[in-house]
């Protein structure tokens, strides 16, 4: 496979790793097919179509249509890949989402293109940071938001193998890639990023890089942070959330999302109910301001400052 | 020829037994929805019994015919279907909406072989039935997929965004039978959001069109079998809601409504 091209240097972005991952695996594996609502671009999807034209399904402005089209195809044995920005993915066709693939339970794979607030300045409209929590109940529908173009890759062959329904979120943003050795892909299980024992940092997707950042300006200050990458939102890796309660004793999500009802809602309700630790959320409270994608981040605390702040008020809870 | 003649007496017996056994368990459980049932109940005995090719014994035949209930309310007339078809035994069909049952109020494919997708949310039946019908283009299988809507579900937009996909890419395998009772939940179709007219709508998405009376086994035998054209089609299949007993004839109410045992009795005496 093509290694990911960068497009900055040391920074990439995910889509090229989604579509080299998933344009090899559609050469050994006729049965994997795409759904778009007119995003062959904004999926990057361009040369997937050249290669297998009859097996992109292009339904137009039509997300509900999409979704549904996705399910049936799974019902004639293809393996659909559903691919679309986050945000028209996740709320227009949200019910089915809910009835024709999580319930149902066919074997879909959603794909949210540029999640998160990617989209910056075009607003709260074509941001999707709702997603993890309209879709976190969906007990059935496994939910991965990779860190980078390496486990972009593994979550797409892992999708393409597993029978049952998945919703992948992407993101256009470039991010570096982390670095951890002898790296498996395990769906369901925190990756462990950085070794700490005074305070842990989860995050997943695009904020993984930003708590090792913060860790490592913590470390300066004699704090030893953990940093696990929690890709897979749904399964939580509960194990390992409760290890960082125990062994840690603290706790910091980041989340490129709503701090209501995602990754840190996740881990809050299984910490509140297991072993209460003071848990900060860092992610975006609500609709966000006009910004660009680096201005939210900052503006909200998604830097290696804000995030190491937030380890700060979650140790300063324990001392209380 | 004689075989061919015999179908649509078969058809209206086995349309009988579900109108009865329906009712039956909409009383047992004093919930369902016996009008829309009774609407359909012809049109998908027509399909089980005349028209599809399956193997009850074998419910993911790859090559099998879809049918897709997406009026999924009317599970009377779904789960009797499944059942004279041989997908399972008449006593699960006693459970109808107890706890755990295998029959919910809504259909679900992981619960009951025959289901081919989960319905209830009004709206999702055709883009399902749009992707099977890719998928059979793709693979270029010669199975055919049905999908039976109620009128007053195609309101929902998203049954306008599939059946402007299907139109474009001339799914011939696609058949879109809607089941015209002109009534809804609350009132007439026409009063709430008018539908009409349905045909020339249809033929402006690119669809054949077809009007056939949905209580007639012969006619609706004809077209439901007539030899797929180079375009998806669409049939609009005339019917009355609560079709069969008198008093329930033409009447919103029965939408959801149950019968209490004078009115099962009556209803039984009619249905012969």
């Amino acid at each position: 496979m093509a290694a990911p091209a960068a497009k900055t240097e040391g920074l990439y972005d995910c889509r090229e790793a989604w579509v080299a991952t998933l344009e090899t695996l559609a050469a050994s594996d006729e049965r994997i097919v795409v759904v778009v609502n007119d995003s062959v671009g904004s999926s990057k999807l361009g040369g997937f179509q050249k290669k297998f034209p009859d097996r992109l399904v292009n339904v137009g402005i039509a997300e509900q249509c999409m979704v549904g089209v996705g399910a049936g195809l799974a019902n004639g044995g293809r393996i659909p890949f559903v691919s679309a920005a986050g945000c028209f993915l996740t709320s227009r066709s949200l019910e089915q989402v809910k009835a024709d693939i999580a319930y149902a339970g066919f074997n879909v794979k959603l794909v949210g293109q540029s999640s998160g607030v990617a989209y910056g300045e075009l607003g709260p409209t074509h941001h999707s940071i709702e997603d993890f929590a309209w879709l976190r109940p969906l007990t059935n529908l496994t939910v991965i938001a990779p860190a980078d173009p390496w486990e972009t890759a593994e979550a797409i062959k892992w999708a393409a193998a597993h029978d049952g329904p998945v919703y992948i979120r992407l993101s256009r943003m470039p991010v570096p890639a982390l670095d951890v050795p002898n790296r498996v892909f395990r769906m369901g299980k925190a990756e462990l990023v950085h070794q700490g024992s005074d305070v842990t940092l989860i995050g997943c997707g695009t904020t993984v890089h930003l708590a090792v950042a913060a860790a490592e300006a913590l470390k300066a200050e004699g704090i030893s942070a953990r940093v696990l990458n929690m890709a897979t939102i749904n399964p939580l890796d509960e194990a390992a959330v409760l290890a960082a309660a125990t062994e840690t004793g603290a706790i910091v999500t980041v989340e490129e999302a709503s701090v209501r009802g995602g990754l840190g809602g996740a881990v809050a309700e299984l910490t509140a109910s297991n072993h209460p630790v003071p848990v900060e959320r860092v992610g975006f409270p609500g609709f966000v301001p006009t910004g660009s994608v680096d201005w939210l981040f900052k503006e909200f605390g998604l830097s290696a400052d804000g995030i190491a702040a937030a380890a700060r008020r979650a140790l300063q809870r324990c001392r209380k | 020829m004689t075989l061919q003649n015999d179908k649509p007496a078969l058809i209206a017996q086995k349309a009988l037994w579900m109108r009865r056994r329906a009712f039956k368990m909409v009383f047992d459980a004093q919930l369902g929805h016996p009008g829309g049932d009774f609407s359909a109940i012809d049109i998908i005995a027509t399909l089980y019994f005349g028209v599809m090719n399956y193997d009850a014994k074998t419910p993911n035949m790859p090559g099998r015919d879809r049918f897709i209930m997406s009026k999924g309310h009317a599970t009377g007339a779904l789960y009797t279907a499944l059942c004279a078809a041989g997908y399972f035994p008449e006593d699960w069909l006693d459970t109808y909406m107890k706890p755990r049952s295998m029959l919910n109020g809504h259909p679900n494919r992981n619960y009951l072989p025959g289901v081919e997708t989960n319905t209830g949310p009004l709206g999702h039946g055709l883009p399902v039935g749009l992707g099977i019908a890719i998928a059979g283009q793709m693979t270029g299988a010669d199975f055919r997929t049905f999908v039976l809507t109620g009128d007053g579900e195609i309101q929902e937009g998203s049954h306008w965004e599939a059946a402007m996909t299907a139109g474009n890419r001339g799914l011939r395998n696609l058949t879109w039978i809607v089941d015209r009772n002109r009534l809804q939940q609350g009132a007439g179709t026409e009063e709430t959001n008018g539908l009409d007219p349905l045909d020339k709508k249809f033929e402006a998405f690119n669809w054949d069109v077809a009007m056939v009376d949905g209580h007639d086994p012969a006619a609706l035998l004809e077209v439901l079998s007539a030899p797929a054209g180079d375009r998806p089609r669409a049939i609009i299949a005339n019917t009355t809601k609560g079709k069969g007993v008198s008093f329930m004839e033409n009447k919103a109410s029965w939408h959801h409504g149950v019968p209490n045992a004078e009115q099962f009795d009556l209803a039984m005496k009619e249905l012969v």
